[in-house]
């Protein structure tokens, strides 16, 4: 197979995936809607029809379903995204977008927010500022220490303030009120989507694609990055800018990601491998290909969550079941490839 | 309950005698335990730490005097409800295994006669009362917080402190309170019964299973809980999608912002309860009225929830329930401001 004819299969594949994806998740659900009533109601939105299907169809459709594959897509999307450029970046295929501690600082503006009994739009406001607040302060640590490898510094000052992050929610948890704010704060750590609504949709998209921008028009320089900085400025690359325009985008998706779902781990480091995998280390074919695949792989999960018990699974639970044997699977099999 | 009582205390004093020497060492009475456990309490215990809010609250109702502390601090919200000189006893923390946040040397310097623990009786807490009896050598006696023995409870915090009228008379009220709710509940038919969805947390997504603590006074109150179709369980997370297939005709809250969001909220408009204005914020000052802490509180919780959920069954007007209900456990009668507050959310539309 030529490398032209192998790229269109799995292209083919790739988007066969994402389409299987969605419709599998419009088809089943708690609230039983026959395929007869989705075609319906989605044919009346589109050309404005009236039909006699039960308003709460309706609801369930563009209310509740509809967004929240929306929500699935979009930020199973926006974590692989993110986690294909760190670990070019960084040139470590260990690296996920937490590293910088974007998710300890969301997790402890989410966890404030609800230990002061905030609205949801206030919880959601402070989760996003704390992972931007979180990344910021890493980079500002990382900036000041010179004299070292940057990129070293970098995930030392992200570790540093991701064990400061964990600290302070656990101080929160201790502190919080044992029966309302406990459960709650247990319950966002685990990360969900149950809540996802077209509210948190307008608010999370504008973020992950401005997040979404220097990924893609800065892709052909993560690729001179991922050489080393000698040879990216040799090559007339400004290492240091493309690389806090990369993690400033990345933060971006990432904080609008885990705001409104919570902590969803595994995405960002298992995808990349699995899209690497398939098309090689060439970051223009990796990123498309991470976020085809993160987006139908955090939906296939989500559905998963929603209907494989009658009570809901979190995301974070079940995306390291799923996970864990995928990523085991993956290192066995890749091990033929790097020999 | 008398008969029981009365027998345990002879097993107990011939326990007691067995171990005469042991028991001599201390001054008091032996006393077995819900968890089966000797202890030997000091007479007239005047000092009393109760080592979880459940125990605050159960102590507090029966013997004020006794508390030595609380084991969270009131928010401003819940002060004015009472009295301050028992408001602003010391915050000592809670010993429980449920997250302890207790130092015990604080304890300690709190001068303590004696430990009360209400709730779970498993191995798990009977051992923990045994490891902190032993480390402090104060008394730790551990009472079964099932909602069934709650005048029970009241009957032995009642005994250990010599408070034997007052907790005589409260139990009876709980009993009463209990048996009234319970009767006229019974006569409601199955097709008429309320089917009740409980929303926690700031989404109102986090709801509780059959049989879990916190849909215990909604299964009292004679509510259908929508999610027991689940199974039993503790306190799970449901999809929106979840909560619209059950259609409940009544939802009760605990979470303000929930409240008043739901009512607004588009995704939430087609839910016959939403509708119908029959959304209940559930009062929580200066203790829960639905399930946490699971203590006496939920007494006057019950009466709410009859209240809201049958009001052709129970049309008496809860005004003075609740002033009833704070004045005897709470020991301060509410103001009239006060008690509009707490019962303007059992009206539909309002809260």
């Amino acid at each position: 197979m030529s490398r032209r004819t192998r790229a269109i299969v799995v292209t083919a594949l790739v988007l066969v995936a994402v389409a299987a994806a969605v419709l599998g998740a419009f088809a089943v659900g708690r609230f039983p809607i026959r395929p007869g009533e989705l075609g319906t109601v989605l044919w009346a939105r589109l050309t404005g029809s009236t039909h006699d299907v039960s308003p709460t169809v309706e609801t369930v459709v563009f209310g509740v379903r509809g967004p929240r594959v929306l929500a699935a897509l979009a930020i199973g999307a926006a974590l692989a995204a993110a986690g294909a450029a760190y670990q070019s970046l960084f040139r470590n295929p260990l690296v996920s977008p937490d590293i910088l501690g974007v998710s300890a600082g969301a997790a402890v503006g989410a966890v404030l927010g609800i230990y002061l009994s905030q609205p949801v739009v206030t919880i959601q406001l402070l989760a996003f500022a704390g992972g931007l607040a979180a990344v910021t302060l890493v980079y500002a640590i990382a900036s000041a220490v010179r004299g070292h490898d940057p990129l070293l510094v970098l995930v030392l000052a992200g570790v540093v303030v991701g064990a400061l992050g964990g600290a302070v929610i656990s101080l929160v948890k201790y502190l919080a009120d044992p029966y309302n704010q406990l459960p709650a704060i247990t319950f966002w750590l685990l990360g969900s989507l149950a809540a996802a609504t077209p509210a948190d949709l307008a608010s999370a998209l504008p973020a992950i694609g401005i997040g979404a921008l220097p990924l893609v028009l800065l892709r052909w320089r993560v690729n001179v990055l991922a050489l080393g900085d000698e040879e990216a400025r040799a090559l007339g690359v400004n290492a240091t800018g493309v690389r806090a325009a990369v993690i400033a985008g990345a933060t971006l998706m990432t904080a609008a990601a885990v705001s409104i779902a919570g902590i969803v781990g595994w995405i960002g480091l298992l995808v990349p491998h699995f899209a690497r995998l398939l098309v090689g280390p060439d970051f223009t074919r990796l990123l498309p290909t991470s976020v085809a695949l993160g987006a139908a792989f955090l939906l296939a999960v989500d559905t998963l969550a929603r209907n494989v018990a009658r009570i809901e699974i979190p995301l974070g639970v079940l995306t390291a079941f799923v996970g864990t044997p995928l990523f085991l699977w993956q290192l066995v099999a890749a091990r033929r490839s790097w020999q | 309950m008398t008969t029981t009582t009365s027998r345990r205390r002879l097993l107990a004093l011939g326990a007691a005698l067995a171990l005469a020497p042991a028991a001599r060492a201390q001054q008091g009475r032996t006393l077995t335990d819900d968890a089966g456990r000797r202890v030997t309490v000091p007479e007239g215990v005047t000092r009393i730490y109760a080592a979880g809010p459940p125990a605050s609250v159960l102590v507090f109702a029966v013997a004020p005097g006794r508390l030595i502390g609380w084991t969270t601090p009131f928010r401003p919200a819940e002060r004015p409800f009472v009295a301050p000189k028992y408001a602003d006893l010391p915050t000592l923390g809670r010993l429980t295994g449920r997250g302890n946040t207790a130092n015990v040397e604080v304890v300690l310097a709190a001068k303590p006669e004696l430990i009360i623990d209400y709730g779970a009786v498993t191995p798990t807490f009977a051992s923990l009362a045994d490891r902190v009896q032993q480390q402090t050598g104060i008394p730790y006696l551990l009472l079964d917080g099932a909602f069934d023995r709650m005048a029970a409870a009241i009957r032995s915090v009642g005994a250990v402190t010599g408070e034997t009228a007052r907790a005589e008379a409260l139990a009876r009220y709980a009993e009463e309170t209990v048996g009234d709710v319970t009767r006229r509940v019974a006569r409601i038919p199955p097709d008429r019964r309320a089917r009740v969805y409980y929303g926690r947390g700031p989404r109102g997504l986090d709801t509780g299973l059959a049989g879990s603590i916190n849909v215990e006074s909604l299964e009292r109150a004679g509510a259908i809980n929508v999610a027991a179709e689940l199974g039993p369980g503790g306190l799970v997370q449901v999809s929106l999608e979840q909560v619209l297939r059950w259609n409940p005709d009544v939802i009760v809250t605990t979470d303000p912002n929930f409240a008043t969001s739901v009512r607004s909220d588009p995704l939430w408009r087609d839910v016959a309860a939403v509708r119908t204005g029959r959304v209940h914020l559930a009062p929580g000052v200066p203790f829960g009225w639905i399930d946490f802490p699971p203590s006496i509180n939920r007494l006057i919780g019950l009466r709410w929830l009859a209240r809201i959920l049958y009001p052709n069954a129970f049309p008496e007007d809860l005004k003075p329930l609740v002033r009833e209900f704070y004045t005897r456990c709470y020991h301060q009668a509410p103001t009239d401001a006060q008690l509009d507050a707490l019962v303007a959310s059992a009206s539909p539309r309002q809260g």
